[in-house]
């Protein structure tokens, strides 16, 4: 891994600028859950294909179990949004948000085959814009830009403090 | 690990005071959080606007929101006992919508919690007393939920006895029994509840109210002369949605409407009342030996004992009047508990077995449009049994569209008048559903992204209320409980019952005899 300091500043800059995109679009995305009142997954999940279609079917019968996975879906992208635009423990926002991104793809992935009631917003032959996303965030995991422009500077600080 | 070097030098960084051009970097997302949260106000402000303005222009404002009505349940000593006659599939549901439930049911909802909202439903203090089946194996079910001690709404068990009666008679002339539930094949539903209003018994009769058209007047009389409380099956009013349709129509909102649009749509053996044979296609069990056939066959023509006639009696005009008794008359109701239609002035029905070539009377595609010549409408009822496409319910006025089905949507029309100003202004957008009514969100919404339209459109949608399942049927048997109770008269009345089984015996005959029927509101005869 290229130390981050030699980073040139144009590397520093575009890897900020995704950061804070993508962070954006996951807090609103979870903002956008909390607003809609009795907002629910299980429409999603209903439509859910291929090898998470059992997983699915399974939260959605038992009311307990969809409420929990709503409150831990809407909070959890509001934290992973918070984490990547302050840049706040960044590489576990990335690599929880990469996870989400790719549950999702993987609940309804394009596959040939395989088809959704609900249309889909663009074209896709396999791969989505969920899974870019996702490995978008992959890419921030791996060259974290918290330490560098972000509140990780202040953790990283307060940590090593008394080494 | 390559990221000693990394942290060796980041531990150097960090190590040194913190310089303020450090500290801006560190704090760099602040300014665009700012930014996001400005933006997501706008948004918020921007929806929430429009919605109201949508809303506010279409005249839907405060509209009621639904809720439960607690019941007054009285003391103890004002429990209500029970006997249900006829003890087939329905009548399991009226069970449940009593508080009672088979132990086997029980038994198979126990994995996945499935009975929680059954048990929220509040207690009617009332007891099933008495079974009444001519077949044995369901009066058995019948006893068997009546004594269970599962109750609903944390009920006691109940402490009286479950009896079996042979004959309704006999259940009749009990002065043990207060009311009745009738679900039984179509032709016994008028001659039991003559006898029931008769013998001093409350009644809550499934549809079809009568089977034959002399059955209409006495029927009528005999409630109306009497001091009990008739309800008629309808269980489809009780949705909370309902109440809002009510007060759309109030409130003019489809302006003129001039057309009303009630569909079937089916497409399975079991749909088009094919139901003889249990779900791994071996026959449902009875014979002559556990089957009372005398009893069951009552006064329709005497014929030998038939697996077919007892499983499938939907299929003949010896036992009912095939979809205009079953479906039709639910929609009927559900027409004239918003629109106070009344009987039509004339019907003319038609249709054929298409598809369904059995030996069934029963059409299994079916026409019929109802004219309503004082109230410039008419209501068209189009059944089909080989295709399920749902075709909806459909309120049409000169200003908009109401489909009412599991929610309601409102769409405006691009020709309105009313609207006119709203179109052009851009405010309103005809092209698909505006307003929808969810009865899981309990509050109207504006429809606003494409996947919510679709599924709106689709009626993907559950009725609850405070956020409870609740079943509709059980509303329904709850309304008839408390009017006994409270003297008061149910939704689905004699009148209601009267209006309904003239019109739907209207179009009957219309279908048999191939001819346009009309009816004589002076001497209140069908010609």
């Amino acid at each position: 891994m290229k130390d981050i300091e030699k980073y040139k500043s144009s590397e520093k800059f575009v890897l900020v600028t995704l950061r804070m995109l993508i962070g954006w679009h996951i807090l609103y995305e979870g903002f956008a859950k909390l607003l809609i009142p009795n907002w629910t997954s299980a429409s999603f999940l209903k439509e859910s294909q291929w090898i998470l279609k059992g997983f699915s079917e399974w939260i959605i019968s038992s009311p307990g179990v969809l409420n929990a996975v709503d409150f831990l879906n809407t909070w959890g992208l509001i934290l992973i949004g918070l984490g990547l635009i302050l840049g706040l423990f960044t590489r576990i926002a990335s690599i929880s948000g990469a996870i989400l991104l790719f549950v999702y793809y993987l609940n309804n992935p394009p596959l040939i085959g395989l088809e959704y009631s609900v249309p889909a917003e663009g074209s896709y032959l396999v791969v989505s814009k969920t899974l870019i996303e996702s490995m978008a965030l992959v890419v921030l995991a791996v060259f974290p830009s918290g330490y560098f422009a972000g509140l990780d500077i202040l953790v990283e600080k307060y940590l090593n403090r008394n080494k | 690990m390559a990221t000693t070097d990394n942290s060796q030098s980041r531990k150097v960084m960090t190590q040194e005071p913190l310089k303020r051009r450090t500290l801006l970097k560190a704090l760099i997302g602040i300014p665009v959080l700012g930014v996001f949260a400005f933006e997501l106000i706008k948004k918020y402000t921007y929806d929430q606007e429009k919605k109201s303005r949508l809303i506010k222009e279409l005249g839907l404002e405060n509209l009621p929101v639904p809720t439960i009505l607690k019941s007054n349940k009285g003391s103890k000593s004002d429990l209500i006992r029970v006997g249900i006659i006829g003890y087939g599939s329905r009548a399991a549901s009226h069970a449940n919508g009593l508080g009672f439930i088979h132990p086997a049911t029980v038994e198979a909802s126990a994995k996945n919690d499935g009975l929680k909202d059954w048990f929220a439903q509040e207690d009617l203090n009332v007891a099933i007393t008495g079974i009444c089946d001519v077949f044995d194996l369901h009066a058995e079910k019948g006893l068997a939920t009546a004594r269970n001690t599962v109750r609903a709404g944390g009920a006691e068990p109940s402490t009286l006895p479950v009896k079996r009666y042979r004959t309704y008679e006999e259940m009749l002339n009990d002065k043990e029994i207060d009311a009745v539930m009738i679900a039984t094949p179509d032709h016994h539903h008028a001659p039991i509840s003559i006898a029931a209003a008769q013998a001093g018994k409350h009644i809550y009769c499934e549809k079809a109210p009568v089977h034959t058209e002399d059955q209409i007047m006495p029927l009528y009389e005999t409630i109306k002369n009497s001091k009990i409380t008739y309800q008629l099956g309808h269980q489809i009013t009780q949705s909370p949605i309902f109440q809002q349709a009510k007060d759309i129509i109030k409130r003019d909102i489809l302006g003129k409407i001039t057309l009303v649009e009630t569909t079937t749509n089916r497409n399975s053996a079991d749909g088009a009342w094919i139901r003889h044979l249990d779900s791994n296609g071996n026959p449902k069990p009875g014979d002559e030996k556990t089957i009372d056939w005398a009893q069951w066959l009552g006064h329709a023509p005497k014929v030998p004992f038939s697996i077919d006639r007892f499983y499938n009696w939907t299929k003949f005009f010896d036992y009912d009047i095939g979809l205009l008794g079953q479906l039709f008359t639910h929609e009927y109701d559900a027409v004239n508990q918003l629109l106070n239609i009344g009987i039509p002035k004339s019907v003319v029905s038609s249709g054929g077995i298409y598809y369904w070539k059995d030996n069934r009377d029963m059409a299994d595609t079916l026409h019929c449009v109802f004219e309503y010549p004082d109230r410039d409408l008419t209501l068209l009822y189009s059944a089909m049994l080989a295709n399920s496409r749902s075709r909806g319910r459909f309120f049409m006025g000169h200003d908009g569209s109401m489909d009412l089905g599991g929610s309601i949507n409102i769409s405006v029309d691009a020709s309105s008048t009313k609207y006119k100003k709203q179109i052009e202004a851009g405010i309103i957008d005809p092209s698909g559903p505006m307003v929808s009514f969810n009865p899981n969100s309990g509050k109207v919404d504006a429809v606003s992204s494409a996947t919510e339209k679709y599924y709106a459109a689709r009626g993907l949608t559950t009725t609850s209320i405070n956020g409870i399942q609740v079943d509709i049927t059980y509303l329904h048997i709850k309304e008839w409980i408390d009017c006994i109770r409270s003297g008061k008269t149910p939704s689905a009345n004699i009148e209601m019952a009267f209006q309904e089984a003239v019109t739907c015996i209207m179009a009957h005959k219309s279908y048999v005899e191939k001819r346009r029927v009309e009816w004589d509101p002076v001497n209140r005869k069908i010609v």
